[in-house]
């Protein structure tokens, strides 16, 4: 064996680590692209980037946690009300702020979210503090399955398939129904589809109020996995918006995809170079911009 | 994403200038001078970033890379190495400097939002480095920075001495905003912010003007961290968290966007603000939030902005109406 190859073999990590980080990649992507998806569907309405994504998906984890400690509401009905309870935060936060500046540059709706994103996180991390809270897994998904070559806990397993199913969801309401169609017709010329009835003006409220109720349902999926923390938001937020660079904002699949994709990227980094696994994703985007500076499902703008 | 509203009539200006410079040199015998220093610094950093906002159109969420990484550099070089003062600052800034024009060179590939949002995650990238590189110092930062002598005389540690020359490196940097504003090169960044393919079309090469802006506006928000590490003889993540790059958005954005001394006023606010609030912990967050939907809302032109406005209404032997100088896009909706 030549003396390089021997280096690469002993640098080779014993694949139950190589399967774990790869499996915490998948996790990773999946909250990646299931908030990636979220601010697609939102700037391809709305055109403005909704910087509140992070503090939404942080709400949606906070309110499965109250719903428990509080109310005793467990996780699977969590699942369904985190998510309204946010949407509805959403579709108030549309009507009364949003309204007024899309007809503005698109500038002034990153700050306006940014703004609201700063007061939700301010308002909890005054009662919480930047401490997490634990949230325990359901019953029926602890445990883990032996799959031969690694164990898999059940409950990632779920998250995993369950934002796989989100993400299909998204897609398949936005691709193939007559719903869909309409809010992509609107998305083209908003004026013309108003002219056909429809009014868009309260599907543009829906859609934020769907956005947000999605990085809701992603907070909620979080919480056994992370700490509920308020700072959990504007952690995850700025990967999200460099996933979102790197894939671009014109497709759903292109969302989706990047933000599975770099997970994993983030994953294996974290098993062959772990002092740059919270940096990498920043450096893909860095060479992305270099080499294909639209993004890869990317339309410009 | 502002129009040009380029201050006080004509007349005014002189006057209001030599006001505020005998105000600045009067102000450490009646205020506390860390607070004027620290507030000073702000200032400048709030200026180097109004320029590419106000005057080129281009959102940076990533400016406090530049502040946080010059003021590392400052911070080490003074007090690992013993450089004195002037030469750690100017280490610190050309730093910076570096830091802009590869960062610049990526990010002005994209447009509009995406922009901000390339700044902002390269700016995140900085702040993992600061985490984890030795030198920084983790959490902790990099403490107790000897501010030195000044070329060897002027001893730094008394904080008149130390003041006035926070003061002068502030006049130094405000003079180069103005002096670009106004040149040339300014008035060719306008064009840009206002209608770039039609600059492009008069044959600027628009990507070179944009880069140089952005270099120039990260080497002075490098000047700006530098010297206040020496300030507060300390360098700590706190200077290269998003948080900060959204502080320097709220301080121009309440002082004026695209106004020349707006950022001077909402840095001033600001720090105020949180030196009085400060025992009010995250609230002051919240509060901070509010300001921005606020301005977002119904302030867009900020505390400048509107006093200009003012001033132009009631400007003696001034009969033309004020120029309506925002983008038709951008027009505030009132």
């Amino acid at each position: 064996m030549p003396d390089w190859l021997a280096h690469i073999a002993v640098a080779m990590p014993p694949t139950q680590a190589l399967f774990g980080q790869l499996l915490i990649g998948l996790i990773n992507g999946a909250f990646y692209a299931m908030l990636s998806l979220g601010l697609a569907v939102i700037f391809g309405m709305l055109n403005i980037i909704n910087f509140a994504h992070g503090a939404q998906y942080m709400l949606g984890a906070f309110c499965a946690w109250f719903a428990l400690d509080y109310l005793g509401i467990g996780y699977w009905p969590s699942l369904i009300l985190a998510p309204i309870a946010v949407a509805a935060i959403g579709i108030a936060l549309e009507r009364l702020l949003l309204r007024h500046i899309y007809r503005l540059d698109h500038l002034y709706g990153l700050l306006l979210t940014f703004g609201v994103a700063l007061i939700i996180e301010g308002v909890l991390r005054n009662y919480y503090g930047s401490s997490g809270q634990p949230y325990s897994i359901p019953r029926e998904l602890t445990g883990a399955r032996n799959l031969g070559f690694m164990f898999l806990p059940n409950y990632r397993a779920w998250v995993i398939f369950a934002s796989l199913a989100v993400c299909f969801g998204t897609w398949f309401l936005i691709e193939r129904t007559r719903l869909g169609s309409y809010l992509r017709a609107a998305t083209e010329n908003p004026s013309l589809v108003q002219a056909f009835g429809i009014n868009v003006p309260r599907m543009v409220t829906l859609t934020y109020g769907f956005g947000a109720g999605l990085a809701a349902l992603a907070g909620v999926l979080a919480a056994p996995i992370y700490q509920v923390s308020p700072l959990m938001g504007s952690d995850i937020i700025v990967v999200v918006f460099a996933v979102v660079v790197i894939g671009g904002m014109g497709s759903i699949v292109g969302a989706v995809a990047s933000g599975f994709v770099l997970g994993v990227v983030e994953g294996l980094t974290k098993v062959f170079y772990p002092e740059a696994s919270n940096t990498v994703i920043f450096v893909v985007m860095a060479i992305v911009l270099l080499v294909k500076p639209a993004g890869f499902f990317g339309r410009t703008v | 994403m502002t129009g040009a509203r380029d201050g006080f009539p004509a007349r005014w200006r002189v006057g209001i200038a030599a006001l505020l410079l005998a105000a600045a040199l009067a102000a450490p015998f009646l205020f506390y001078p860390v607070f004027l220093m620290q507030a000073l610094c702000f200032a400048l950093f709030a200026c180097a970033f109004n320029l590419l906002i106000g005057y080129v159109g281009l959102l940076s969420f990533g400016h406090a890379a530049f502040m946080g990484s010059a003021a590392y550099i400052t911070a080490y070089t003074v007090k690992a190495w013993g450089f004195e003062p002037l030469t750690g600052i100017l280490a610190g800034t050309a730093v910076a400097a570096l830091l802009g024009a590869v960062f610049g060179w990526l990010a002005i590939r994209r447009q509009g939002i995406y922009f901000a949002m390339v700044t902002l995650a390269l700016a995140q990238m900085i702040y993992f480095i600061a985490v984890e590189a030795k030198f920084t110092g983790g959490e902790d930062g990099i403490q107790a920075v000897p501010r030195g002598h000044l070329l060897g005389v002027v001893d730094l540690n008394h904080s008149l001495p130390m003041y006035y020359f926070v003061l002068a490196v502030f006049l130094g940097g405000y003079a180069l905003v103005y002096r670009t504003i106004h040149s040339p090169f300014g008035q060719v960044l306008k064009a840009i912010r206002e209608n770039e393919p039609r600059a492009i079309s008069l044959g600027y090469r628009t990507e070179r003007y944009k880069l140089l802006a952005f270099t120039l506006s990260a080497t002075l928000a490098g000047l700006a961290g530098a010297t206040k590490a020496l300030v507060f003889q300390l360098a700590s993540l706190t200077d290269v968290t998003w948080q900060m790059s959204g502080e320097v958005v709220l301080m121009t954005l309440l002082g004026g966007l695209g106004t020349e001394f707006g950022p001077v006023v909402g840095a001033f606010i600001d720090v105020t603000m949180e030196n009085y609030l400060a025992s009010w912990g995250s609230w002051v967050t919240v509060i901070q939030g509010v300001i921005f939907v606020f301005c977002v809302l119904l302030f867009r032109r900020g505390v400048v902005g509107e006093i200009v406005d003012l001033a132009r209404r009631f400007a003696p032997g001034r009969t033309e109406a004020p120029p309506p100088a925002t983008v038709a896009q951008t027009a505030p909706g009132e």
